[in-house]
């Protein structure tokens, strides 16, 4: 299993994501499917895959989820490979993905097909080509449901149009730090943007990292939607850059107390739970961008926000945990990698 | 066993209670324990999404619904038979059918929530072709009456033709899937 792909690793954008919600015309959606009609559109899509001109497609492999256990499947929800709610609907569910996970293609979530392309680093247009290409190759062999006014037909109205939902996740220490936060959320959502926390709708944005993603799917082309997101990203980048400056020029010895004290907790510490760790990989990631330590690889950093959440950690110590016994094997998950 | 409250069903509610450490053991029927303080751990309800977005949606729709209540009860798709009232509750379609069932009535929410009601992005190649040629049959008839109206029966046949055609293809396209 490989938990994180090669491409560049960036600061301040963790990741770039663009999912199509699409459905094959003339078939109830899932939540109201049969077994054996969900079967069938399971069936049917890898197939059309399998048998289209995607190149990559024989690289792609089919997972029912409930040939999976629980803990592998919350895995992938902290690996943002697949959604919470597709948990759900498990013994009707499968999921098509590759072997970096860049590509993932949910089937019977809440539409028919999910079809997701993640990327490191700002990347949303590149995403954009790549699900393009796939949509078009699941397309030669599947009829989509899609109206010439409403667009790509979808359970939900606020995915009809486009279908499309692009999102980047966003790491924002000093925004969050000087209070700038709340601004910015505002004017976001005054652009037909959303901005919500690490696990998407209702998640708080623990350890500073936000998702900012496009509310408005209908009435816009897909690169209408996807400059503007991009944008809106690259204008509070430069925001998050203006705060960390201002933070550098006082110098202040608070700041480096800080960043200092949270590496000090991660290296030392017995026990440490999500809540807790999340806060102080953020700080320490904010001190390495700023220059303040050195001494750790961001990279590390990086694959620690996924690899301290609950159920990656017990599948990398191999057992299920109660969370007392999770907080002091990832207290010393966290030392050993930070070695 | 039977239920010790009526005697007459089959109890399938089991209730045991230690207060002060003294066990007492109630078994009921589904009625008789909805009717029982006892068992006030009624049956779980679902509330959907944790997220309020149908009441909103509920709330929307009642404001800009133009339709008297009963008319909109009575709205339901004929491919899958969910009901609007239904949409309304869930906040989610049955099926891509019910876009069109349910058009006059979710127009106003479309606006609400995307501001636009014209989608202007991608277009499907497959379903995108079929559609284009049901909407120039659909104009092409339009003309036909037009032009029967206005007695042009040469124009009449020629559009008769054009419309025989292209219902032809729309077949053969249909048949390929």
């Amino acid at each position: 299993m490989s938990f994180f792909s090669k491409s560049n690793d960036s600061g301040i954008v963790l990741t770039s994501r663009i999912r199509f919600a699409r459905n094959i015309d003339g078939m109830p959606f899932p939540q109201v499917l049969s077994d054996s009609a969900s079967k069938k559109v399971i069936d049917d899509v890898y197939s059309a895959l399998l048998n289209s001109s995607f190149s990559e497609a024989k690289n792609l492999k089919l997972i029912n989820l409930k040939d999976m256990d629980r803990l592998n499947m919350m895995a992938m929800v902290e690996r943002h490979v697949i959604s919470r709610d597709i948990i759900e609907n498990f013994q009707r569910a499968a999921i098509i993905l590759d072997n970096d996970e860049k590509i993932s293609i949910m089937l019977n979530e809440e539409d028919h097909i999910r079809l997701q392309v993640m990327y490191k680093g700002l990347m949303l247009k590149e995403a954009f080509e790549d699900a393009n290409k796939i949509d078009d190759a699941i397309e030669e062999n599947i009829t989509y449901a899609f109206d010439a006014k409403f667009g790509y037909l979808t359970s939900c109205p606020t995915n009809v149009g486009t279908g499309m939902r692009a999102s980047v996740m966003l790491h924002l220490p000093a925004l969050t730090f000087t209070k700038n936060i709340n601004n910015i959320l505002n004017t976001v959502s005054q652009v037909g943007m959303t901005i919500r926390g690490l696990y998407g709708e209702g998640s708080n944005a623990l350890g500073n990292i936000y998702q900012v993603s496009n509310q408005v799917a209908l009435g816009f082309s897909e690169e209408e939607i996807i400059n503007s997101l991009i944008a809106v990203i690259n204008k509070i980048v430069d925001q998050e850059e203006k705060a960390r400056e201002i933070m550098a020029q006082k110098r202040s010895i608070a700041l480096e107390d800080d960043v200092y004290r949270s590496l000090g907790l991660l290296k030392f510490a017995r026990s440490l739970d999500t809540n807790e760790c999340l806060p102080l990989i953020s700080q320490v990631r904010l001190g390495d961008e700023m220059g303040i330590i050195k001494e750790v690889d961001i990279k590390k950093l990086n694959e620690l926000i996924t690899l301290i959440q609950p159920a990656t950690l017990q599948l990398l110590d191999k057992r299920e945990l109660e969370p007392k016994d999770r907080d002091v094997v990832r207290a010393r998950m966290v030392r050993e990698y930070l070695k | 066993m039977l239920c010790q409250k009526c005697n007459q069903r089959e109890a399938n509610v089991h209730i045991t209670k230690i207060i002060n450490g003294v066990k007492t053991e109630l078994h009921l029927c589904d009625e008789c324990a909805r009717e029982s303080n006892e068992a006030n751990i009624s049956i779980p309800i679902t509330f959907g999404m944790p997220m309020s977005f149908q009441n909103i949606l509920e709330g929307f729709m009642e404001m800009m619904g133009g339709i008297p209540h009963q008319l909109i009860e009575e709205i339901s798709c004929p491919m899958c038979h969910m009901t609007f009232e239904n949409f309304k509750q869930t906040g989610r379609f049955g099926c891509g059918n019910c876009y069109s069932a349910f058009n006059d009535n979710i127009l106003p929410l479309m606006k609400r929530i995307h501001g636009n009601i014209q989608h202007t992005g991608k277009v499907p190649k497959r379903s995108g072709g079929i559609l284009k040629v049901k909407r120039d049959i659909e104009k092409l008839k339009n003309e036909l009456k037009m032009a029967v109206a206005n007695e042009e029966y040469e124009k009449a046949a020629r559009l008769r033709d054009e419309i025989k055609h292209l219902e032809e293809r729309l077949n053969n396209k249909q048949d390929k899937e």
